[in-house]
């Protein structure tokens, strides 16, 4: 495999003394779809975010860790820096289209605006191109649609529209972060599809991050498992789907309705008890309370991370050798 | 042969949108008739703007209803009816999405549940308190969490008490609205299998709105599937989705994301978006994103066509329906 497009090494996110996301590392190949699952509370967001540098608060930092993309750390980049990668080396979608559009710029302006300001394109190019760009997210009638106001577009065609404005800049990664998750599950098909052939067209590298793990498992190459803001598990879709190493992967797996087998009327497996928020850590793996594997070693001794079978699991007991 | 405990005939529901100059109305049901028996679970299935909360809302008697009938043990409780209308609300339950706003915020939960059993007053006050450490064990949750708010317990926690609290007036039927939409999905299963025991233990009849096929598959004997304001397939749920008779059902089916790493996204998916309610197009009213449409579909909506126990609403016949290749979800 040649050298990885980002390199994200021991990322630590952390509020005041509680860390969000604590010490997760990950590869992005050019033209590859990483897949980031977990629950709310996992850490996703906040490691996504953070390779945007876009925290939600001042009191919300990056405390430790590598963010390498190219010859740059954005993890130690001045604002000013980052501000110029933005756009040009990262764009981002998020959950909720109407809250990231501006409500009263047509689409078409929000789409040039930032052509005009990081490509110097002048009025009448970005304006062209901004039509072109909504062509090819599958906006029928581009001309007359980049006239629109993002209330006079449906659900899909804004967060087709969001997807146009970060591939503005012509980035090499995309951050998707939930970005069906407002959607029905026929326009969400659509959303995906569009993903993949951004892929294939421009070789776009994205993270994205959901915590469906249908959407995950139809879009992606690989799969990065978060547990209480750390990755559990982390390799090849197919690795991880058909026979997950981490107890919280299988867990996971098996909650799925009708991916179990079970017929109608019988109860699903779960995962007892809930995910531990930031403020209360149980000591050791922190899944320990939940897994059915735990020794007193899972209660002591937090397990690393470490290649296994092709992938990267952090477990004291991994699911080796059987059947799932 | 019993009465159906719940009714609904040719329901119409309909409320005005907001706007100063145009009056515009929102076309939420548009003729809904559907039966549910006693201990029976029926999945009402649907996208955004389907109908299907205004509907649910519609039957306790939450919204104001424009025409059509609804009875509840042969007690007519739409209309004029107060005394049909008690009855009903003595007998049935909402369980809703959001557990945080359903309860309230400054009351514990202990609270909230003898609240219910005080207003109905058929349980002494004296043995209130027994009654709702049985209801919250009943639902799963320790008596330590009795003295807590609702700001105090996990999503899965608060969802359990909301559920308690629906029966504590020990409901035959209950009304349950994409009540474990905004829980993760481990905590899901813990609330789908509360549900499935419960409709075991006390034969209760429920109607569970959802936007998941997947979990209306497990938990419901019957499902009707709804766009823009109308039931355009009905039946039993396996046959439903195993053979959908609607193009609409099978797009849905063929949508739901399967976690088979070798089954890819569908390839053509259902194209466009649900138009808005309040501009239905004429005719049937999924024929703008059918593939299969006919001229007459943009005429005349299609009558609801029955064989057996399946209900269908379109103009094709079943073996027609096979350019969105339906699937199993088994893996």
């Amino acid at each position: 495999m040649s050298a990885p497009l980002l390199s994200v090494r021991d990322l630590r996110v952390s509020a005041g003394p509680l860390d969000l996301v604590d010490g997760i590392s990950f590869d992005l190949g050019q033209g590859e779809i990483l897949g980031l699952v977990g629950e709310s509370g996992s850490g996703k967001t906040m490691a996504c975010r953070a390779l945007m540098r876009l925290l939600p608060s001042r009191q919300v930092a990056v405390t430790g860790g590598r963010i390498l993309l190219g010859d740059d750390d954005l993890a130690a980049l001045p604002e000013a820096d980052m501000r110029r990668l933005r756009g040009h080396a990262l764009g981002m979608v998020f959950q909720n289209p109407a809250s990231h559009l501006d409500p009263v710029m047509r689409i078409g302006d929000q789409i040039a605006e930032g052509l005009r300001l990081h490509r110097g394109l002048d009025r009448k190019a970005a304006w062209a191109a901004a039509i072109d760009l909504l062509a090819q997210v599958g906006i029928p009638d581009p001309a007359r649609r980049a006239r629109n106001y993002p209330h006079e577009f449906s659900g899909g065609m804004r967060q087709r529209a969001m997807i146009a404005v970060a591939l503005s800049c012509d980035p090499g990664i995309l951050i998707a972060d939930e970005p069906t998750t407002a959607l029905d599950v026929t326009v969400q098909a659509q959303i995906l599809r569009l993903l993949l052939a951004l892929r294939e067209a421009r070789g776009l590298a994205i993270v994205l991050i959901s915590h469906d793990l249908g959407v995950i498992a139809q879009t992606c190459d690989r799969i990065a498992v978060m547990y209480a803001g750390r990755i559990v598990e982390q390799g090849a879709k197919t690795d991880i789907l058909r026979r997950p190493l981490h107890p919280y992967t299988q867990g996971l797996i098996r909650c799925q309705p009708g991916e179990d087998g079970g017929g109608p009327g019988l109860p699903l497996p779960t995962i007892a008890g809930q995910p531990p928020s930031a403020g209360e850590m149980p000591a050791g793996c922190r899944f320990h309370p939940r897994c059915p594997r735990a020794s007193e070693t899972c209660r002591r001794e937090m397990p690393a991370p470490h290649a296994l079978e092709g992938r990267i699991v952090a477990c004291h007991h991994p699911l080796t050798g059987e059947v799932p | 042969m019993t009465p159906p405990l719940l009714e609904v005939d040719d329901l119409v529901v309909h409320y005005p949108a907001g706007g100063m100059l145009r009056r515009r109305e929102v076309q939420a049901v548009n003729g809904v008739s559907l039966r549910l028996e006693p201990g029976e679970t029926l999945g009402l299935v649907g996208e955004s703007g389907s109908g299907k909360s205004t509907l649910g809302r519609a039957l306790l008697g939450l919204t104001p209803v424009t025409a059509g009938h609804v009875g509840f043990d042969g007690k007519r409780v739409s209309g004029r009816d107060r005394a049909g209308l008690a009855h009903l609300r003595r007998n049935a339950a909402m369980i809703f999405q959001d557990p945080f706003n359903a309860l309230n915020p400054r009351q514990t939960i202990a609270t909230s549940i003898a609240e219910v059993l005080r207003v109905k007053g058929e349980v002494p006050p004296a043995e209130v308190p027994a009654r709702v450490a049985a209801l919250l064990d009943l639902v799963g949750l320790r008596p330590d969490l009795a003295g807590r708010k609702p700001h105090a317990l996990s999503g899965g926690q608060c969802q359990r008490a909301g559920i308690a609290r629906a029966l504590a007036i020990e409901p035959r039927l209950v009304i349950a609205d994409e009540c474990v939409a905004a829980l993760d999905v481990s905590i899901q299963g813990q609330i789908i299998n509360l549900l499935i025991e419960l409709k075991a233990r006390m034969g209760l009849a429920m109607i569970f709105i959802a936007h998941d096929l997947a979990i209306v598959r497990r938990l419901c004997d019957r499902v009707a599937v709804m766009y823009l304001g109308r039931i355009v397939e009905e039946g039993p749920t396996e046959a439903v989705f195993s053979s959908p008779r609607h193009p609409y059902t099978a797009a849905l089916v063929a949508a739901i994301p399967s976690l088979d790493p070798a089954r890819p996204l569908p390839a053509d998916p259902l194209p466009g978006e649900p138009p808005s309610p309040l501009a239905l197009p004429p005719g049937c009213a999924f024929h703008p994103r059918c593939r299969l449409a006919r001229p007459e579909c943009r005429e005349m909506a299609p009558p609801a066509r029955h064989d057996g126990e399946r209900i269908t609403a379109c103009v094709l016949s079943p073996d027609e329906i096979t350019t969105t290749q339906p699937r199993s979800m088994e893996p």
